[in-house]
């Protein structure tokens, strides 16, 4: 049977998580495992520390703690370019529920929000403070082990930063892609592009090619172009239920155009 | 709120406008539990020491089951009782079987070979649900892998995977004759060679998932009495009582069956599935059981709206006139018959549409597949053929360049007309339909088109019963030999089955009287061994291979037949046309007439044995003073029973 | 098996219960306190029909660790109606045909009362948010929004009770 174990510190709480434990954030994932009789575990680790619920800002970055929900996060006046990414998870009693942190973990197609991270540099830190940078977590989070505590990523100005999700059922629906760019110019030119699709592949991913294509370029018809032509070889998206791989890959220079020239993103 | 416009101008002369009732908004008799949280669905009953049932489900589209060892699952925590195929005391049904149609073919536990992804093979019944899914993964189940078909056309080659034991061709067997349904009426083929334009077009649905936010599940429970009370979700409580009782082998009485109370349904929640296990394990263990789907069981094993296949072939005039209407449908049933025979039985009737089109022939098969079994949703048999035509008559308006409002007004039905299946049309009111529908999206008719009438024009030639050429091909077992060369009804020309010298026309009333117990009962009387009698065509050797335009049709329009037509044919010459159905007795059945399949709405097919008493005797056929009457005005009718529907 | 104790308020009503491990919200809720107006209808987070206020917050219940719940307060449909007085959300629901077979019908009410707590003016976008993550499979959603929408008109009148 399963044992649920409360710490009121994230350090007690890391030190339980051994064996076939598992950390419960804002429980969407790990209830839903239960539910279905899928869990992997016997025993759940939880925690109240109060530290998972901050927020703070430093230099040009910000970090989040793990606990922090969507709802939280459209709430705060400090993520309000995050604010539209938030909004795109779930419905209002999910945004009441999910973590960031737990939004680091969500299998394809969910996981929204570390999208966005991924496009803004993201980074997490974990408990004792190591820090990870995104793509590299992402690419192992499967066999993850530790506690995560928060996550970084920069502070992008308003115009640098786009955002779009792209889902069958409006408002509320999965995604048949998710889209975020990081555009930060100077002198009219893209220096630093990053651009990242969610439900492109089994995480989020970094349209590298795309942002090749941007990179000394200024935001115009042209450059768009060339990164919407580009972009087609970056992944090699799944079938799922809501959309095949191919139509993934047909539509994608569709809606990175879209977000970049035309409507929403900004 | 949308608000629901009354055009009471329409046929005002044809009822009295004093409904109390419609048209006027009423609530709902149950709405305060609803908003109150205290409306009682199946699970809103409390039992102490409520089991929880879960099940061993196939991994595996198609496969023999070689092995189920469920000693590991005995012994886990919580585990009360593992159900197995051979505790289930009658382990064969079909759905219909509660009326008397088709042969059983599903097994409540699947103990031998598993025919489509997710089919139900042990049921583990525990103290929690955790407990119960846990004891199921512990389950092991070994399987010889076998080839499966998911294609409707792909089941029907000879070399496809018998996908159901019960019935080997991968197709319902109707009347035990046919690998299909069959609806045959006056002679497509030569109305086809001889329009202007051929118009094909293939349309697909996919399966549909009704999806209601209760998923499907029951309660039983030990009541007094040695009886058992089952909370269920079914929308077919006496379908999922006699289903239960056949089941498990026990008299209905003992059963308490409790519903009403469905969380959507749209058909989903007829198939019966959980009511029997949940009563089984209750019996087994003498303590309530809950046996209900989670969200992906609903998705995956729940049985959706079947897809379909449909092909349309039209004969069409340069002025938009239909002269004939070819279908070739295929429903995918999955693995298992539950209710797709009968929804064929139903599309074919609707066929072609509401129009009138004198020469309509169709072919729809029910095929196996190893998908999820198909069952009920809304209108199923109906909703994907409608879909095709009205898609289709698009196309036909596009090939002869006519506005698509007026090739459906040109075409409709009109009162008195005959329909492909030998009825007459009444209370049509599609010309109507369109005609507002046009105006309430601006669209543009011509004035004559707004100016034609469901009322009129009607009848006359165009109640005629043109004389059908009738086939018999497409006999059970010859697609598997590879003597059916095509599944559509023209490609297999009637000279080209060894049938053929059995060919004849076949007078309606003879296709009209057939009867379905009567060809069942001598299916020795194979076509090869008749004799070629000649015929018996009590109606007028004249085929109708296009329609009579409706005079008031536009100029370019030919004239219809010269003459006030008479609005029937006499009854002398055609004494049967107007009789009632169902049939009482089987008419005259000559040897050679016993070969000809029945036409769909002929005796309803789900109820071959039904009472003789209870329809009027053919010796009295009904003749009224018109062809035909609106709502409530026949005289001595029921006030509750509309003009001339059957009673 | 082990059990925990858990206390919360239910409708204002204090409640102390012992749950299994890892037991959800929405089995305690309906097995333990016997307060069976939260369905179950999907146990994943995507249909809503369980939906509690936890804090006036709305909480998918069968998401929720029950244990997680201590010191809190909770609502369900249960206790929106004053006696025999409905809610205002209620009688217009019933009034704008708004429920048909009425499983969705509590979490949508707890969605829209969460909604218009928050929000006691929506445009008609922010009500169709609202209740974004609560599916009905009956209504088509227009009745249930206009209801919303009218409960909202007269909650803001105050001719609430």
């Amino acid at each position: 049977m399963i044992a649920v174990e409360t710490f009121p510190s994230i350090d007690q709480a890391s030190s339980a998580l051994t064996g076939d434990a598992i950390y419960l954030g804002g429980g969407t994932l790990v209830m839903r495992a239960l539910n279905y009789g899928e869990q992997n575990f016997t025993r759940i680790v939880r925690s109240t520390d109060p530290t998972l619920k901050q927020i703070a800002a430093s230099g040009d970055r910000i970090t989040i703690g793990a606990g922090v929900t969507m709802a939280e996060v459209m709430a705060s006046p400090e993520l309000s370019f995050l604010a539209p990414v938030a909004r795109n998870v779930g419905g209002p009693a999910v945004r009441n529920m999910a973590s960031v942190g737990g939004n680091l973990f969500a299998e394809h197609p969910y996981g929204d929000f570390t999208v966005a991270l991924l496009a803004l540099k993201g980074s997490v830190t974990l408990n004792g403070g190591g820090e990870q940078e995104m793509e590299s977590f992402l690419s192992s989070r499967s066999g993850f082990t530790e506690v995560v505590t928060s996550v970084s990523l920069v502070r992008p100005s308003e115009r640098d930063f786009f955002w779009k999700k792209v889902s069958r059922v409006k408002p509320k629906g999965i995604s048949v892609m998710s889209i975020a760019a990081w555009l930060p110019q100077s002198g009219g030119r893209i220096s630093g592009a990053r651009i990242s699709f969610g439900a492109m592949g089994a995480t989020p991913l970094r349209a590298k090619s795309a942002e090749a294509a941007l990179e000394g370029q200024g935001l115009d018809q042209s450059s768009v172009a060339a990164a919407c032509a580009a972009v087609r070889g970056d992944f090699q998206p799944p079938d799922d239920a809501l959309a095949s791989g191919w139509y993934r890959s047909e539509v994608a220079p569709v809606h990175l155009r879209r977000m970049l020239l035309g409507e929403g993103g900004r | 709120m949308s608000s629901i416009e009354f055009r009471k101008e329409l046929f005002a002369d044809e009822r009295d406008d004093d409904l109390n009732e419609v048209g006027k908004p009423t609530q709902r008799q149950d709405i305060l539990g609803h908003v109150t949280g205290r409306s009682p669905f199946f699970d809103d009953h409390l039992f102490d020491g409520l089991l929880h049932l879960k099940c061993v489900r196939s991994s595996h589209h198609h496969a023999n089951i070689t092995s189920i060892n469920t000693s590991a699952a005995e012994t886990m925590p919580g585990v009360v009782r593992i159900i197995k195929p051979e505790d289930v005391p009658v382990n064969l049904n079909t759905m219909l079987s509660i009326i008397g149609f088709g042969k059983d073919d599903e097994a409540l536990l699947q103990g031998r070979k598993v025919a489509y992804k997710g089919e139900t093979i042990v049921a583990v019944v525990a103290e929690t649900e955790l407990q119960a899914r846990n004891a199921v993964k512990a389950v092991q189940v070994e399987y010889e892998v076998l080839p499966h078909v998911l294609d409707v056309e792909e089941a029907l080659k000879p070399e496809a995977p018998v996908v159901n034991a019960t019935y080997p061709n991968n197709t319902f067997d109707y009347h035990d004759q046919y690998d299909h349904q069959k609806l045959r009426f006056g002679d497509t083929q030569k109305a086809l060679a001889g329009a202007d334009h051929i118009v094909e077009g293939e349309y697909q649905m996919s399966p549909i998932e009704q999806a209601p936010t209760e998923t499907c599940g029951a309660i039983a429970a030990p009541e007094t009495n040695d009886r058992y009370v089952c909370y269920t979700s079914t929308q077919a409580l006496f379908f999922s009582l006699g289903i239960s009782a056949k089941l498990l082998d026990t008299p209905s009485g003992r059963l308490h069956f409790i519903g009403g109370t469905v969380g959507g349904g749209f058909g989903g929640k007829v198939d019966s599935l959980h009511e029997p296990l949940a009563l089984l394990g209750c019996m087994l263990t003498g303590k309530p059981v809950k046996y209900n789907f989670d969200r992906a069981e609903e998705m995956q094993v729940g049985a959706p709206r079947g897809a379909e296949r449909w092909r349309i072939r039209d004969g069409v005039m340069n002025d938009g006139r239909i002269v004939a209407r070819e279908f070739t449908g295929f429903f995918d049933s999955g693995a298992y018959t539950r209710l797709s025979s009968y929804a064929i039985v139903k599309g074919t009737g609707h066929l072609p549409g509401p129009y009138t089109i004198p020469n309509v022939s169709s072919n729809v098969y029910c095929v196996y597949t190893n998908r999820t079994p198909a069952t009920a949703m809304r209108g199923f048999g109906i909703t994907g053929v409608d879909f095709a035509i009205e898609t289709h008559m698009d196309k036909v308006a596009e090939k002869v360049g006519m506005n698509p409002i007026e090739l459906r007004i040109l075409n409709a039905y009109r009162d008195g007309d005959m329909k492909a299946h030998r009825r007459l049309a009444k209370n049509c009111a599609l010309i109507e339909s369109c005609q507002v529908a046009a105006q309430k999206a601006d669209w543009a008719i011509r004035p004559e088109f707004a100016a034609m009438s469901s009322l009129r024009d009607g009848g006359g030639p165009r109640a005629e019963i043109p004389q059908t050429i009738i086939d018999t091909e497409g006999r059970i077992g010859d697609r598997k030999r590879g003597a059916a060369s095509d599944t559509a009804p023209s490609k297999n020309g009637t000279l080209s089955t060894k049938a053929a010298s059995t060919i004849a026309p076949v007078s309606a009333s003879q296709a009209m009287g057939q009867d379905v117990k009567n060809i069942a009962g001598k299916p020795n009387l194979m076509p090869g061994v008749m004799p070629d009698a000649p015929q018996p065509s009590p109606l007028p050797a004249v085929q109708p291979v296009a329609p009579p335009a409706p005079q008031s049709a536009p100029p370019h329009v030919p004239p219809p037949a010269p003459g006030p037509a008479p609005a029937i044919a006499t009854p002398a010459s055609a004494p049967s046309l107007y009789q009632p159905l169902p049939q009482s007795s089987p008419p005259p059945a000559p040897p050679a007439d016993s070969a000809t399949p029945p036409t769909p709405e002929a005796p309803t097919p789900i109820s071959p044995g039904a009472s003789p008493s209870a329809a009027t005797p053919a010796t009295e056929p009904y003749r009224p003073s018109e062809p035909f009457s609106r709502g409530t005005r026949r005289p001595g009718a029921s006030p509750f029973v509309s003009g001339t529907r059957r009673r | 098996m082990a059990k925990t104790p858990v206390q919360f308020t239910l409708n204002g009503t204090h409640r102390a219960h012992f749950v299994d491990g890892g037991a959800n919200l929405l089995d305690v809720l309906r097995r333990e306190v016997g307060d069976l107006s939260p369905k179950y209808g999907c146990g994943q987070g995507t249909c809503g029909t369980c939906t509690v206020l936890i804090n006036g917050e709305p909480h998918l219940s069968c998401l929720t660790l029950a244990e997680s719940v201590e010191g809190k307060s909770l609502e369900t449909t249960s206790g929106m109606a004053n006696g025999p007085d409905l809610h205002p959300l209620q009688r217009i629901f019933m009034e704008s045909f708004a429920a048909q077979c009425g499983y969705c019908t509590p979490g949508m009410l707890m969605a829209a009362k969460a909604l218009l707590a928050g929000n006691p003016n929506p445009t008609r976008e922010e009500v169709i948010e609202g209740i974004s993550g609560n599916i009905c499979r009956c209504t088509g959603y227009e009745p249930i929004i206009d209801a919303i929408l009218q409960a909202a008109v007269e909650l803001r009148s105050g001719r609430v009770a």
